[in-house]
């Protein structure tokens, strides 16, 4: 061990000592997820299971005779990717307060602000590295479905679907991340999760045929089917954005903001 | 050097740290001693900004721990040994402390050698270590950034006698060469053996500080003595007046060691052993923070627990 910093009186001296660099914690954040079982597990599982959708994908296609195309590859990768990328995004928060290592790394990094800043950060670059991933094993199951089909591969996909499909996945992954700031733990996040996406667009969809009022406010609160515009093909106009700001702000911006203002106040425990 | 100056932390109703203030000195290990729930976790963690404080502030080397840029250079921590992710390794949990202080790789071999945790063992998960290995790795991970001020909540939980006997080594050096240490337990003979000075804590308020000598001070109960022939001794002191009463195979005397051996060397009685009855810390101890116990009244003995399991 070296020797201990010199010490002169009571009070210490810090100015020669630099702040962390944001940049550093997000690589760290990064490597945070990769470095035990269950991280790593989870992204090779984005992607073996991705892969798997599209194979299948390709082989009822070209068995079935259907004319497959880019953007039905596309379609059918976004079940597998909105489920993972939720996950991915709720474990970003919620491994540190599971496992209790909250307690080392607000120990080291006090800013509750940088280390959450920074795993947001590090959860978007896992975000587009997996999206582009999700591009090109689509390009690839194309390519494949060209071949075996024996046609010209079709690539009706352009910038404006390319970047809804980035967007899509980028709101479902902030989703899980807010929904993990608010609850800090694995389960419960993934379980509200879930229920948010599967089962309360089920119940609103009933309701909207029920009821009429429901059916007027569920493009304004109902998040999911604010975002069927952004893979279905259809454009989005000026009221459907307005929509998707509306009930994003409900479900992602106020849970988020609810607990941040948590976290920055609370005990580590 | 570590200030903390009027801390008072509340639950709703219940008050874990009561306007306590004390220093801890450069130079000196000092020991926070309490029983379990006294405030000792939660002063502790109000120091390094995990718990906010209802009143009163903590400084370090003059500084707030959160104003203290890259704090690892400067206090290392260590709260709770098992607060560890179980699926890393003991090595990956230290890499990342090490990246998080922006300190070489090299820093991780070193600090592991330290500590005594070997290669093979640092390239096991956290879920397989035993408690004192989790200690050692909790001891490292506080000692990476060479800090000057340690910060060590019940360090010597689940330590051996050989490992706690290291540890007192380690922090007597670190304090040697200038370091602050604070290092808090439950268990008296810990803290008695590794600290220059104690504070004792019980129901969040600090009931005696001082260094063991000056605590005892204040409770000296007198001398435990032994020769062989204790009727003949317990004659010679009377006869200088002072009082002796058999205690098991020997004398208990309301006197100095010092008065008791001059009377028997005079008297020419051989004395077998002579000391200051002991356990006076810990009656002290248990005295102070009696209130504050969970046993007001002894346990069932061995035997009838015996009896209860029949």
């Amino acid at each position: 061990m070296s020797a201990v910093t010199t010490y002169a009186g009571p009070t210490m001296d810090i100015s020669a000592t630099k702040p962390t660099p944001f940049a550093r914690l997000v690589r760290l954040e990064l490597r945070k997820m990769v470095d035990t079982r269950a991280g790593l597990w989870l992204l090779v599982a984005t992607g073996l299971v991705t892969a798997l959708v599209l194979v299948i994908q390709l082989w009822v296609g070209v068995a079935q005779d259907l004319p497959l195309s880019m953007r039905s590859f596309m379609i059918g990768m976004n079940t597998p990717m909105g489920v993972f990328l939720p996950v991915l995004g709720i474990m970003a928060v919620t491994s540190e307060w599971g496992q209790r290592t909250a307690l080392t790394t607000f120990a080291l990094v006090p800013s509750r602000g940088q280390v959450m800043g920074s795993k947001f950060a590090a959860m978007m670059v896992v975000a587009v590295g997996a999206l582009v991933i999700g591009l090109g094993l689509a390009a690839i199951a194309n390519l494949l479905f060209s071949a075996l089909y024996g046609a010209d591969a079709v690539w009706n996909v352009g910038i404006g679907a390319t970047a809804k499909y980035f967007l899509l996945h980028v709101i479902g992954m902030s989703t899980g991340f807010a929904f993990g700031t608010l609850l800090l733990n694995t389960p419960a996040a993934i379980v509200a999760y879930f229920v948010y996406s599967f089962v309360l667009p089920t119940i609103f969809g009933i309701g909207a045929a029920l009821v009429g009022w429901i059916r007027d406010i569920q493009p304004w609160v109902d998040f999911s089917f604010a975002q069927t515009p952004l893979f279905d093909g259809s454009s989005m106009d000026g009221e459907n954005w307005a929509q998707l700001g509306v009930s994003g702000l409900i479900w992602l911006v106020l849970p988020l903001v609810i607990g941040l203002w948590r976290v920055f106040r609370a005990e580590v425990k | 050097m570590i200030t903390v100056d009027g801390l008072t932390r509340k639950y709703g109703a219940f008050t874990a740290v009561d306007n306590i203030s004390f220093t801890c000195q450069p130079g000196q290990v000092t020991g926070f001693l309490g029983p379990n729930g006294a405030g000792k976790t939660t002063t502790m963690r109000i120091m390094v900004g995990l718990t906010a404080p209802t009143s009163g502030s903590v400084t370090i080397g003059g500084h707030r721990f959160t104003d203290i840029p890259n704090p690892g250079r400067h206090v290392g921590v260590l709260l709770d040994a098992s607060a560890q992710h179980a699926g890393r390794t003991g090595r990956e949990v230290l890499s990342l402390g090490a990246a998080t202080m922006g300190l070489p790789k090299t820093r991780v071999d070193e600090i592991l050698e330290l500590v005594s945790l070997t290669p093979a063992e640092s390239k096991r998960r956290v879920r397989n270590y035993s408690l004192g290995m989790r200690q050692r790795l909790g001891i490292a991970h506080a000692l990476l950034g060479d800090p000057s001020v340690l910060i060590l909540d019940e360090p010597a939980n689940g330590l051996d006698p050989a490992g706690i006997r290291w540890m007192r080594g380690l922090l007597r050096g670190y304090a040697e060469r200038g370091g602050t240490v604070l290092l808090s337990s439950h268990l008296l003979n810990e803290v008695e053996l590794i600290a220059d000075e104690m504070i004792l804590i019980g129901n969040g308020r600090i009931v005696a500080s001082g260094n063991k000598e000056s605590l005892l001070a204040g409770n000296q109960s007198g001398t435990l003595a032994m020769s062989t022939d204790n009727a003949r001794l317990t004659e010679a002191l009377a006869a200088r007046g002072l009082h002796a009463t058999a205690a098991g195979a020997g004398l208990r005397v309301d006197a100095e060691p010092l008065q008791v051996g001059t009377i028997a060397a005079q008297n020419a009685i051989v004395l077998t052993d002579l000391r200051p009855a002991e356990g006076g810390l810990e009656d002290l101890f248990l005295e102070l923070t009696a209130d504050t116990q969970r046993e007001t009244t002894p346990g069932p003995t061995a035997a009838e627990l015996q009896g209860a399991h029949r």
